[in-house]
């Protein structure tokens, strides 16, 4: 019997390992992840990526990747890939971090990293919370926005306001590619893609340090129903956090 | 003897990592190891080597780990507030299992503490100053000759074990200059087939120290590491014996206070008194059987350091008859004085 032959229109990455993840219903996640993983087959350089995790909820994102991945601590996967790229310039090296990661305990690594032009990429995912130690303040936190640290939402005055990460390294000279993306709607979805394709491919061409901020959901923390979280993403963080490109050198 | 060239202790230690195929280090400046860091700027780019200056200790440590991870021969180099910095670093490094070396130039502390050679840090680097279950080979040098043999040892024992090892050295030996030769490579060449260089034909590695289950998977790389652990306190217990056979009294030192003690024995000896010196090669595995070897028949035992009593534990644990070791030290940078051990050893007197 012939069988018909079907084209594959839509298919599952293959530098996504296909597994469950242990990501929350309406986390950003699993879409980021899914999106650096289809970036990586269209540019064909899986077997030649190297993925450096966070310590968050992301820390298993080398369990989800189909190419290597090492670990870093907490807010050292900037400086862990400055090792790794230095090692192996021809390998296609990502840092991914989450918001207390990179703007809390790893600031100083993050701003170095970027200042020296490292010829890495950086996916920074700010979901405005702790997730994987139950929702605590980040530096990415909203005014007022009450978490398990600021039951009474988060005073400025106290602690200070929200750190914009796009902002602050595009005061820096050496990056080549710094824009603010999101996840919350499927148009945005795909400008995040484009953004990621554009940090891989100015890695390819060794053209230095390319920073992609998304805004993400994290529903159970937020204490939100999933599309609940993506419209607070849309009508709480984008008014402060503006998407869109600040530097494409 | 036409061989023998001068070179600062720092500076020999440098050339020795490159002639050991080290060709990264990450470091950042600290007294008094900077000539370490200046020198790799200097050399590594002559060999296609890379130096990078990182913002901090931190930085500097997590970057070996990165290196090291890719399977490179790399260094990083500090003096003890630094070092504390990277005990963070240090402890995932045990966790994932990675060869690197570290070079402690020791400095008097707690805290800032000055800039003068010290022992102080023989408690952190020995019993790990990281968190969790894990150990780091500990040499000690003595000389800049040592300070170079030791660092080409030390990158075959690191990509060997695949541990840190961890040089201590202090101050004054860092800056002192002697004559030495140095060393030739030792040719040794260890696969990595861990290394993170991409998932071409093959399954992806992952280097990581993170073991969510504790049965089946955090106890299993602790009983891991433990067994790696065992095979090096076995095998890798390093000292020197200066005139112990027929010692009544014996000295325990390593580093520079090792040279004060082996001075000590000479001009005791040359008024009759039979005194011998153990000197630490390894601080851990700490050489435990040789030294028991050493001190069983003598009288007592003289623990000489420049800290106020550190490395004297392990030589209590290590004797028979703990009662008979005494202490001598100075510390924030001071350093033992000949006259004082030999007036001791005098006192135990007959």
């Amino acid at each position: 019997m012939e069988t018909k032959k079907f084209k594959y229109v839509y298919d599952k990455p293959e530098a996504l390992v296909d597994k469950v993840t242990h990501y929350c219903p309406g986390c950003g996640h699993g879409i980021v992840h899914k999106l650096l993983a289809e970036v990586m087959d269209e540019f064909g350089v899986r077997e030649k990526a190297i993925i450096v995790a966070p310590v968050g909820c992301s820390v298993l994102i080398y369990d989800y990747m189909n190419f290597d991945g090492c670990e870093a601590s907490h807010g050292r996967a900037p400086a862990v890939a400055t090792g790794l790229k230095r090692v192996h310039p021809d390998n296609i090296v990502v840092a991914y971090q989450g918001d207390g990661d990179l703007l809390a305990i790893g600031t100083g690594e993050a701003i170095h990293a970027a200042n020296r032009g490292e010829n890495f990429t950086t996916i920074f995912i700010n979901n405005a919370i702790y997730g994987m130690t139950g929702g605590q303040m980040a530096p990415t936190t909203m005014e007022n926005q009450i978490t398990a640290t600021t039951p009474t939402g988060r005073d400025p005055m106290d602690v200070g306001y929200p750190i914009r990460g796009c902002e602050l390294l595009n005061s820096l000279e050496a990056p080549v590619f710094i824009e603010r993306c999101s996840i919350h709607d499927f148009k945005n979805t795909l400008k995040t893609k484009k953004a990621i394709k554009k940090g891989i491919k100015n890695q390819i061409e060794g053209r230095g340090y390319s920073f992609i901020e998304v805004l993400s959901t994290c529903p159970t923390n937020w204490g939100m129903k999933p599309q609940e979280a993506a419209d607070w993403v849309k009508d709480t963080m984008v008014p402060y956090y503006p998407l869109g490109n600040f530097r494409d050198n | 003897m036409s061989d023998q060239i001068l070179m600062k202790g720092n500076e020999a230690l440098g050339e020795a990592a490159i002639i050991a195929g080290c060709r990264f280090y990450f470091g950042y400046p600290i007294t008094p190891q900077n000539e370490v860091p200046a020198y790799m700027a200097r050399r590594l780019p002559d060999v296609g080597g890379t130096f990078l200056q990182a913002e901090s200790e931190i930085a500097a440590i997590n970057m070996v780990y990165g290196a090291s991870a890719a399977g490179a021969r790399v260094m990083t180099s500090s003096s003890s507030p630094g070092i504390s910095l990277k005990q963070e670093g240090l402890s995932y490094i045990a966790g994932a299992e990675l060869p690197c070396v570290v070079v402690n130039i020791m400095r008097g502390g707690p805290g800032l503490g000055n800039i003068a050679g010290s022992q102080g840090d023989y408690f952190q680097s020995t019993r790990g100053g990281g968190n969790g279950d894990y150990r780091q080979l500990v040499l000690t040098p003595a000389t800049v000759q040592e300070m170079a043999d030791l660092t080409v040892l030390a990158f075959d024992l690191a990509d060997k074990y695949r541990v840190t090892v961890l040089i201590l050295g202090d101050g004054y030996l860092g800056q002192i200059s002697e004559a030495l030769t140095l060393p030739k490579p030792t040719g040794k060449v260890f696969d990595k087939p861990w290394a993170l260089t991409g998932a071409k034909g093959r399954k992806p590695n992952k280097v990581a120290s993170l073991r969510l289950v504790p049965e089946s998977s955090l106890e299993e790389l602790n009983l891991v590491l433990d067994e790696k652990y065992k095979s090096i306190s076995a095998n890798e217990c390093r000292s020197e014996s200066y005139l112990t056979d027929d010692a009544d009294y014996l000295l325990v030192a390593y580093g520079t206070s090792s040279r004060i003690c082996r001075e000590a024995v000479n001009e005791l000896r040359e008024e009759g008194i039979k005194v011998g010196l153990f000197r630490l090669i390894t601080a851990w595995p700490f050489p435990a059987e040789a030294l028991r070897k050493a001190a069983d028949k003598t009288k007592k035992i003289l623990t000489v350091e420049m800290s106020l009593g550190q490395m004297i534990e392990d030589v209590q644990l290590s004797v028979k008859d703990s009662d008979k070791v005494d202490f001598y030290g100075r510390s924030g940078g001071m350093l033992p004085e000949t006259d004082e051990i030999k007036r001791r050893i005098k006192a135990y007197g007959n």
